[in-house]
C-alpha cells in the first residue's frame, strides 16, 4: 500500500516536471509552471521521507534528514530572495554546483556502502559492474558541474579572473582522457576503491580547467551546460536506485538544457565548440591590436548638451546593456523615459536578446523599474526603427552595438546579430570608459562621426539628464 | 560484456524511459522565446534538484556507526536543498517581475 502510495507520488512528480517545464517556456504561463513542478517536487520529497523502503525496511535518521532539510532550505530561500537582479545569473550557477556536489557525494557514499559488501562478500565484484559504472558516472558528472559552477559563479561575480594558457586545451582533454580511463579501470576492477578519490579529484581539476578559459560574457551557456551535466548526473541517481522520478527528471533537464544550450548559442550566432574552446580568449589580443590603430578620435558630450540634443528629438531609443544593471540604473532609467514623454518625445527600448550577462537580463530589469511591456523593442523590431530615430541612448551596452559583428570578419563577434544603431541620426553612448566590453575588442561605433560619448556610472549620469530635461 | 547485456535487458523499462525522456524534453523547450532563457535555465536548474531524493534515500539508509555515511549524506540533503528550494524561489523572483509588466 504504501509503496504503491510512494509510486503515486513519483508519478505525480515526473508529470508535474513535464508540464512544469512545458508552462515555462511561455511567458503567459511561466510563474505558475515554476510553482506547479516546486509543488511537485514537493510531493516527492515528502513521499520518499515518509513511504520509501529499501529492502522492507523504512528509512532512519529522520533527525538528520530534517536537519538538512531545514538548513537547506533556509539558506537556499534567504540566498534567493536577498540576491540583487544582477547577481542573479551568478546565483543560479551556485545552485546548479550544489545540485552537481549533491550528486557526487550520493556517489561517494553509495560506492563505499558497494566496497564493503565487497569485502564481506555479499555481492561478488562482477555483478555489480553495471552499478559501479553508474557510480562512477554520477561522480564525474556530478563534480565537474560542482567545480565548473563554482568557478562561472566567481567569474560573474568577479573573484574569479579569466585565466589561459597555451596548450590549455591539450591539457584539459588530457585531464579529461586520465579522468575516464581512471573511471573505467575502477568498473573493470571494482576491488580499488582508493581510485575512487582519485577520480574525484582529477574530475574536480577537469572542472576548474573547463570552465576557466572561457570568456564572462560566455558565462550564461556554460552554466546553462554544466545545468543539463548536472541532469545527467541526477539521472544516473535515479538509475541507481530505480527512482523513476529522478530518472525523468535528471534526463529531462539533461535534454531540454543541451537544447537550451544550442538555443543560446544560436542567439549570439556562434557553434557550441566556439563557445567550449574559448576563441574569445585566444583571438582577444589580435583584435584589440589590429583595431586601436586605425580608429580616430573620439567626441564627448556634456549631460547638458545630451538633455537638449534628447528634449528636441522626436523619437528617442535606448539600448541598454550590462552597463545599467551594474549601476541598478533601471528605475532612474524609467524616470527619464517618463519626463521626456512628458516633454512629447516618443521612447522606446531596443532589447538585444544577449545584452547584459543572460538573454532576457534586460527584460527582466526594466520589467523591475514597471517599464510598460509595449516599450521594449525586440531586436528585429528595434533595428527597422532606428533609421526613424532620432537619437539614440546606449546604456552600458558594448558588444551587442558593435559594427565589427557585421563588417569585420576577423572580430571574434562577427556574424553575431547586432543593433544597428548607427542607423539613427545621432547615438549618444554611456560608459564608464573607453575599457573595451566583456568580448575585449574594440568598437569601431565610438569613433563615427554621429557619435558622441557620455562618460559616467549609468544611474548618476541618468540622474544628471533627468534634472537637466526637466529645467528645460 | 555479459553483465552489461544482462543489465540491458534487465532495465529496460529504464532504457525505454531515458529515450522517450530525451525526446520530450526537447519537444517541451523547442519553441521558448529568447526573452525566457535565462528563467527557463533557473527552472530547468531547480528541476534538477531532484537529486535530493537520492540524498535522503542516503541519509535515510545510513547506519548509526557508520560516520563517513553520515557526514557525507547529510551534506548531500544540506546541498540538494540549497538546490531545489533556491532555484525554485529564484526562478519565482524572476518571473515576477515579467508578470508585474500587465
Amino acid at each position: 500500500m504504501e509503496l504503491n502510495l510512494l509510486t503515486i507520488c513519483y508519478l505525480i512528480g515526473s508529470i508535474t516536471f513535464i508540464i512544469g517545464l512545458k508552462m515555462l517556456s511561455n511567458p503567459a504561463t511561466a510563474r505558475r509552471g515554476n510553482l506547479i513542478a516546486a509543488a511537485g517536487m514537493a510531493i516527492a520529497i515528502i513521499g520518499t521521507i515518509f513511504l520509501y523502503q529499501s529492502e522492507g525496511q523504512k528509512l532512519h535518521n529522520y533527525g538528520w534528514i530534517f536537519g538538512g532539510l531545514l538548513i537547506g532550505g533556509i539558506i537556499g530561500t534567504l540566498a534567493a530572495k536577498k540576491v540583487k537582479m544582477t547577481a542573479m545569473p551568478e546565483m543560479v550557477s551556485m545552485f546548479n554546483g550544489m545540485g552537481g556536489a549533491c550528486a557526487a557525494l550520493i556517489s561517494l557514499v553509495e560506492f563505499n556502502h558497494l566496497s564493503k559488501e565487497m569485502a564481506k562478500g555479499i555481492v561478488t565484484a562482477g555483478a555489480e559492474q553495471p552499478t559501479v559504472l553508474i557510480i562512477v558516472l554520477g561522480l564525474i558528472i556530478g563534480s565537474v558541474s560542482f567545480a565548473g559552477s563554482m568557478i562561472a559563479w566567481g567569474k560573474l561575480n568577479g573573484t574569479v579572473k579569466d585565466f589561459s594558457f597555451a596548450g590549455q586545451n591539450i591539457l584539459n582533454l588530457l585531464i579529461l582522457a586520465v579522468t575516464l580511463a581512471t573511471g573505467a579501470y575502477l568498473v573493470y576492477s571494482p576491488i580499488h576503491p582508493q581510485l575512487l578519490y582519485i577520480i574525484l579529484v582529477l574530475a574536480l581539476l577537469y572542472g576548474v580547467f573547463f570552465v576557466m578559459p572561457i570568456g564572462g560574457a560566455d558565462m550564461p551557456v556554460v552554466i546553462s551546460l554544466l545545468n543539463s551535466f548536472t541532469g545527467v548526473a541526477a539521472a544516473c541517481g535515479g538509475f541507481l536506485y530505480d527512482n523513476k522520478v529522478m530518472l525523468t527528471g535528471g534526463i529531462l533537464v539533461g535534454a531540454a538544457g543541451t537544447l537550451l544550450t544550442i538555443l543560446m548559442c544560436k542567439a549570439m550566432n556562434r557553434s557550441l565548440m566556439n563557445v567550449l574552446i574559448g576563441s574569445f580568449g585566444v583571438n582577444k589580443n589580435a583584435a584589440t591590436h589590429g583595431g586601436s590603430g586605425e580608429q580616430g578620435q573620439i567626441k564627448e558630450i556634456s549631460v547638458s548638451d545630451a538633455a537638449m540634443v534628447m528634449n528636441y528629438a522626436n523619437k528617442v531609443m535606448v539600448v541598454p546593456g550590462y552597463g545599467l544593471a551594474v549601476a541598478q540604473a533601471q528605475h532612474v532609467c524609467h524616470e527619464l523615459e517618463k519626463i521626456l514623454e512628458e516633454k512629447g518625445v516618443e521612447l522606446k527600448y531596443a532589447i538585444h536578446p544577449v545584452a547584459g550577462r543572460m538573454p532576457g537580463h534586460m527584460n527582466v530589469l526594466l520589467a523591475e523599474a514597471d517599464v510598460p511591456y509595449e516599450k521594449l523593442l525586440e531586436m528585429e523590431e528595434a533595428n527597422e526603427e532606428f533609421k526613424t530615430c532620432d537619437v539614440v541612448l546606449v546604456l552600458g551596452a558594448n558588444d551587442v552595438v558593435n559594427p565589427a559583428a557585421k563588417n569585420d570578419p576577423s572580430s571574434p563577434i562577427y556574424g553575431m546579430p547586432i543593433l544597428e544603431v548607427e542607423l539613427a541620426k545621432t547615438v549618444i553612448v554611456n560608459k564608464r570608459s573607453m575599457k573595451p566590453g566583456y568580448a575585449g575588442i574594440e568598437n569601431s561605433l565610438f569613433f563615427q562621426p554621429k557619435t558622441s560619448m557620455l562618460f559616467g556610472d549609468a544611474k548618476k549620469v541618468l540622474q544628471d539628464l533627468c534634472a537637466e530635461v526637466k529645467m528645460l | 560484456m555479459h553483465n552489461l547485456l544482462n543489465w540491458v535487458s534487465a532495465n529496460q523499462q529504464i532504457i525505454y524511459i531515458v529515450i522517450l525522456m530525451i525526446f520530450v524534453g526537447i519537444e517541451v523547450i523547442g519553441r521558448v522565446p529568447s526573452v525566457l532563457h535565462t528563467p527557463l535555465m533557473s527552472g530547468a536548474n531547480a528541476i534538477h534538484g531532484v537529486v535530493i531524493i537520492g540524498a535522503i534515500i542516503v541519509m535515510g539508509k545510513a547506519e548509526p556507526d557508520n560516520y563517513l555515511a553520515l557526514v557525507l549524506g547529510f551534506l548531500a540533503v544540506i546541498v540538494g536543498t540549497l538546490n531545489v528550494v533556491g532555484g525554485f524561489v529564484v526562478t519565482d523572483r524572476m518571473l515576477e517581475m515579467f508578470r508585474k509588466k500587465k
